[in-house]
């Protein structure tokens, strides 16, 4: 038997609103499959299932919300009989303490519960707004059924208003909660990332080192690059940035993991969280995964999907879940500086600026040349100013042979 | 293709990206980044979707002729050879 719990999306989620199953009673579910979404203060999230199984008995209803950790449903393991697992299943042990009791009371649902019969077979990916989402859940309305007419298909808000006023019968929401209005939606973010930045403020000493990086050699190879490509493979100089980033932590573990029971956890993985503004204020930081392996097509593909999904409402757990550091790159339209706030667990984040030209002093001459300034935020439990600084010279290096991060 | 086809679809494009921008208020003669909060992201997936709507090239070295929304029409107007 296994317990499909809600997972931790980050230090600033401690709860969420199950919106819908994705699968229903006697499903197979595949390891990474889409089970759920869950919506968290910040946006409405895909959660996937991290091991393979059959769906035994869905716990909790949609609308109700739920603390990281309680049992969201039960699966039975590869081979296992269904009457073992659920005979084995007692309330208490499926739903934690804080659990509303009418989670469990969902444990009694019919084996075709109230979800269309399509999303036991997912559809391709559809991109939907959290807003859109959430108003479709609340008037009753199949998501899969709404016409996206936003960028890219994406499912607006105004699609499903539509979609709601076009249906003569809308069926209710088995709604527990009530999801967030738009204006609260922006004020629980606001709360939920003044509380990570907070306890970060509060428990991480953060120490900052800074280093101006010239990036005349990039931003040439990347020009020499993109202009034998397409429009749409063409670079962008955060995805030769973030590239840098990733390789350089293998030199310095101390910089890339979790701090977490009073002690450092190092990731062999080098997961970007990359800070990602939201048109209607806030952020988010999902993770470009593997960033260190991949070649900088892949990276710009991948991150490309990454803020594209981020604003549209669907990322995955994993993605929330998975950084081992975070990349705030404020862009051509930001400032030249930025030190930013670690985001706990984690132990460091890179901050760059705007690439700006600036005088710069070379064989004894002075010439424009650009540039752009790297700052690393870091965890003084785990590392020194010392090794910090050592990690933004191998930055600065790595990015003065860009065609060796081109792999 | 007339001017004024192109603006529209430069507008479009526009609010596709950033739907919380109001026609009305936005100075065609005035740096369209200043007036629209586009990341290098947004930018270019502006530039890709004007690209993919009117089959117009837009080689990087021309980004920097694109300041203003008149600049961006005038350009796909050129490009277009009307």
């Amino acid at each position: 038997m296994i317990e499909f719990k809600l997972p931790s999306l980050g230090a600033d989620m401690d709860e969420g609103t199950l919106l819908e199953w994705k699968v229903r009673p006697g499903d197979a579910v595949k390891k990474g499959q889409v089970v759920a979404i869950v919506d968290t203060s910040k946006a409405a999230v895909d959660v996937e299932s991290w091991q393979e199984g059959i769906v035994a008995e869905l716990i909790v209803a949609p609308g109700e919300k739920i603390p990281v950790g309680a049992v969201l449903a039960i699966f039975l393991e590869p081979g296992e009989l269904r009457g073992a697992a659920i005979s084995a299943t007692s309330p208490a042990a499926a739903a934690p303490a804080a659990q509303p009791v009418a989670a469990t009371a969902a444990a009694a649902l019919p084996a075709a519960p109230a979800i269309p019969a399509t999303a036991a077979s997912p559809s391709p990916r559809r991109m939907v707004s959290p807003a859109a989402r959430k108003h479709a859940q609340e008037h009753g309305i199949d998501i899969d059924a709404v016409v996206g007419t936003g960028p890219h298909g994406a499912v607006t808000l105004d699609d499903v208003e539509q979609a709601a006023r076009a249906a003569v019968k809308p069926a209710a929401a088995p709604t527990a909660a009530s999801p967030a209005a738009p204006a609260d939606k922006n004020a629980e973010m606001r709360k939920a990332i003044a509380a990570a930045m907070a306890r970060s403020k509060r428990e991480i000493p953060h120490y900052y080192v800074a280093e101006t990086i010239p990036l005349a050699r990039a931003l040439a190879w990347l020009q020499a690059e993109n202009a034998q490509r397409s429009m749409a493979e063409r670079l962008l100089p955060a995805a030769l940035l973030l590239k840098a980033v990733a390789v350089a932590l293998k030199r310095f573990p101390e910089l890339n993991g979790f701090f977490t029971e009073g002690a450092f956890h190092a990731s062999v993985k080098a997961h970007l969280g990359v800070a990602i503004s939201l048109r209607q204020g806030g952020l988010i930081a999902p993770a470009l995964l593997d960033a260190d392996t991949k070649p900088l097509t892949q990276l710009m593909q991948d991150l490309t999907d990454l803020v594209k999904r981020c604003r549209a409402g669907s990322l995955r757990s994993s993605e929330m879940s998975a950084p081992t550091i975070t990349v705030t790159n404020l862009g051509d339209q930001g400032t030249e500086q930025v030190f930013g706030v670690i985001y706990p667990p984690q132990v460091a984040l890179v901050g760059f600026g705007r690439i700006v030209d600036r005088p710069w002093a070379e064989n004894g001459a002075l010439k424009a040349m650009p540039a752009v300034t790297a700052s690393l935020s870091a965890d003084h439990r785990v590392s020194d100013g010392h090794r910090g600084a050592l990690f933004l010279i191998e930055l600065r290096e790595l990015l003065q042979r860009p065609e060796e991060l081109n792999r | 293709m007339k001017e004024t086809e192109i603006r529209a679809v430069a507008l479009a494009t526009l609010k596709s990206i950033a739907p919380e921008v109001e026609e009305d208020e936005l100075r065609g003669d005035r740096p369209l980044r200043n007036q629209v909060d586009l990341d290098s992201m947004d930018w270019l997936n502006f530039l890709l979707g004007l690209h993919e709507k009117l089959k117009v090239e837009i080689p990087e070295a021309d980004y920097a002729k694109l300041i203003t929304l008149d600049d961006v029409v005038a350009y796909l107007l050129a490009k277009t050879g009307r």
